[in-house]
């Protein structure tokens, strides 16, 4: 029997026999922590190998992105904690600058097709959306992994899930990664790797891939991957790696647990209610919520598409009066062309609030949280109770998220 | 550690209507606004401080308690100190029918006894195991005992390197028993 694409990386980076359900010890590619996870990092680092070098400090990296430049003093002492560390050890940091760490290590060419990327961050499995598995791990594992550059992983299952039929704008990734949420729920890929193929994700943009494949997490899978690749997908990701893009394919014999199908013909707009990613409906049915808030950004929504979309529809409109709409360009490299290309300025004529690079309102540390009562509308990714404070979050894309903003309500481009 | 079974109070997580709490996310468990906390010691007073109906959970925890949830426990973020709040608090072990991969390799890493528990669901239903009821569980066997229902279930047994990580106490020991 052939092998499923999950497989194929995995036995690049083992001795170890693979299959489903094997433990295996596995080399890791690259190695990174955050502001959150890193500082817990550098403490177990110390106590556990003081004196004793890294595996590989090219290999190893900080990258800055929850709460960047530190708004507590709290995290501006972890940051300092992490550049002390990274200088002892020559280790390079991303510093608060640089923006969303999964999206960095993709920009410069360090997180690559058939690689492995760990880091304290759990979408760090946004990469398989270049062919690259990245797993988010906790302190103990990334320390583990500073030292050694090993770990162990349990193979998973592969499940291939095919999306029949298309659907046309303003429906977007996000829409159908929502309506994945809906289908999949967190059980029907849960621990797999899923494999999602078909016309509706064969074309999509590099950052529809990666809106797609970072809610992989809500799922509760370990990764997807999309093999199938479109030229516009492709040309991006070579841009970065400066090398032609052949990720793994699957066999055509590969074994899978599961193929799950799912109909995704004439797909509408879709909003996930709170209090879950899993909670979701048409947004035509939630028109009309009224909202307080609007975000735009994070590790699911940020690139210069997700804010040209939103920009398109704010052109020549405004941001209701007494709406706020943050936008948080995913990394310094999407702020500096949404500047260059004088997106930036629309949003800033149309009443947005725009602020640095980061990873938004996932965290306390940036932009996005809620207060008691407030209504949120989010591209983010997560929506559970109090997650972003005590406020109400709704998860949308950002064409919805832009209209809402401009009628004070749910709502889609299509109500404009 | 020695011991491969640990004898002690339950927690079962239900809702106001008695049935076991899915999906619980790891800012139920450890909330996003104490992530900057390193030191273990003060992270026990924030555990389950964002779930409802258990915010008082740090202060009804005694040493040697052990906690139950419905499935997919842990889910979201890779935050280490949604397992080390429990162990800060001396909780002793954990029971759900499934859990987030990151989280169990979490708690397996730390040498924490994470047990699946596919059982869960229907002792909680049929009220054969409630908040409370003293339960005794082997690790290695997989074998549950509750002694206060004086009636047996049964858990994944630990597999082979959870077990050796759990024996030598965390991935750092174990690493270093083969010379990593």
């Amino acid at each position: 029997m052939g092998n499923t694409v999950i497989e194929k990386i995995i036995q690049a980076h083992t001795a170890d026999e693979v299959a489903p359900g094997r433990i295996v010890w596995m080399d890791l590619d690259i190695r990174s922590a955050r502001d959150f996870g890193g500082p817990n990092v550098v403490k177990n680092y110390e106590r556990e190998y003081a004196g004793l070098p890294l595996a590989d400090k090219s290999k190893t990296y900080f990258t800055f992105d929850l709460c960047a430049p530190a708004c507590t003093l709290k995290y501006a002492d972890n940051q300092q904690a992490c550049r002390d560390f990274a200088r002892r050890n020559g280790v390079e940091v991303y510093d608060v600058d640089s923006g969303v760490g999964t999206h960095v290590l993709m920009e410069g060419g360090l997180a690559r097709a058939n690689g492995t990327v760990v880091g304290t961050d759990s979408h760090m499995n946004i990469l398989g959306a270049i062919g690259a598995f990245g797993q988010g791990m906790g302190d103990v594992d990334v320390t583990f992994a500073f030292r050694t550059g090993r770990t162990w992983f349990e193979v998973p299952e592969s499940v291939r899930v095919v999306l029949k039929g298309t659907f046309k704008k303003p429906t977007s990734a996000k829409d159908l990664t929502l309506y994945l949420l809906k289908v999949l729920g967190t059980k029907k890929i849960a621990l797999r790797s899923a494999e999602f193929t078909g016309p509706a994700v064969a074309g999509l943009s590099l950052a529809g891939r990666l809106t797609l494949c970072s809610m992989v997490t809500e799922m509760a899978g370990i990764i997807g991957f999309i093999p199938e690749c479109g030229a516009e997908a492709r040309k991006e990701i070579e841009s970065y790696t400066k090398t032609p893009y052949s990720p793994f394919s699957p066999d055509g014999d590969a074994g899978y647990a599961e193929t799950i199908e799912v109909d995704v013909q004439g797909l509408s707009p879709q909003v996930a209610a709170p209090p879950s990613p899993t909670n979701v409906k048409p947004a035509v049915e939630l028109r009309g919520t009224k909202i307080d808030s609007g975000f735009i950004g994070s590790c699911t929504n940020g690139r210069f598409e997700d804010f040209a979309e939103a920009a398109r529809l704010l052109i020549g409109r405004k941001v209701k009066k007494g709406i706020m709409l943050k936008i948080v360009p995913a990394t310094r490299r999407v702020y500096k062309e949404l500047l260059a290309r004088g997106i930036l300025q629309d949003l800033f004529e149309a009443g947005a609030i725009v602020v640095n690079p980061g990873c938004g309102g996932c965290a306390e540390g940036h932009v996005g949280l809620t207060g008691k009562g407030e209504v949120q509308i989010s591209t983010g990714n997560r929506n559970f109770a109090g997650k972003q404070g005590k406020g109400q979050t709704y998860l949308a894309s950002p064409a919805v998220v832009a209209a809402s903003c401009i009628l004070g309500h749910i709502a889609g481009p299509e109500d404009l | 550690m020695d011991t491969t079974s640990h004898r002690g109070r339950i927690w079962v997580l239900t809702d106001k209507s008695g049935t076991l709490i899915e999906d619980i996310d790891t800012d139920q468990i450890f909330h996003n606004a104490f992530l900057h906390i390193t030191e273990l010691a003060e992270m026990g007073q924030y555990a389950l401080g964002n779930l409802e109906g258990w915010k008082d959970f740090p202060k009804k925890a005694k040493p040697g308690d052990i906690v139950a949830a419905g499935r997919n426990f842990g889910a979201g973020s890779s935050r280490q100190q949604a397992v080390d709040c429990f162990i800060a608090l001396k909780v002793d072990a954990i029971l759900a029918p499934s859990y987030s991969s990151i989280y169990f390799r979490n708690a397996v890493n730390s040498g924490f006894p994470i047990l699946r528990c596919g059982e869960l669901d229907s002792l909680t239903a049929g009220r054969k195991l409630e908040s409370g009821d003293e339960v005794e569980v082997d690790f290695l066997s997989g074998k549950g005992f509750n002694l206060t229902k004086n009636s047996a279930f049964s858990v994944e047994p630990m597999s082979a390197v959870q077990r050796e990580i759990f024996r030598e106490g965390n991935l750092f020991a174990f690493g270093r028993s083969f010379g990593r």
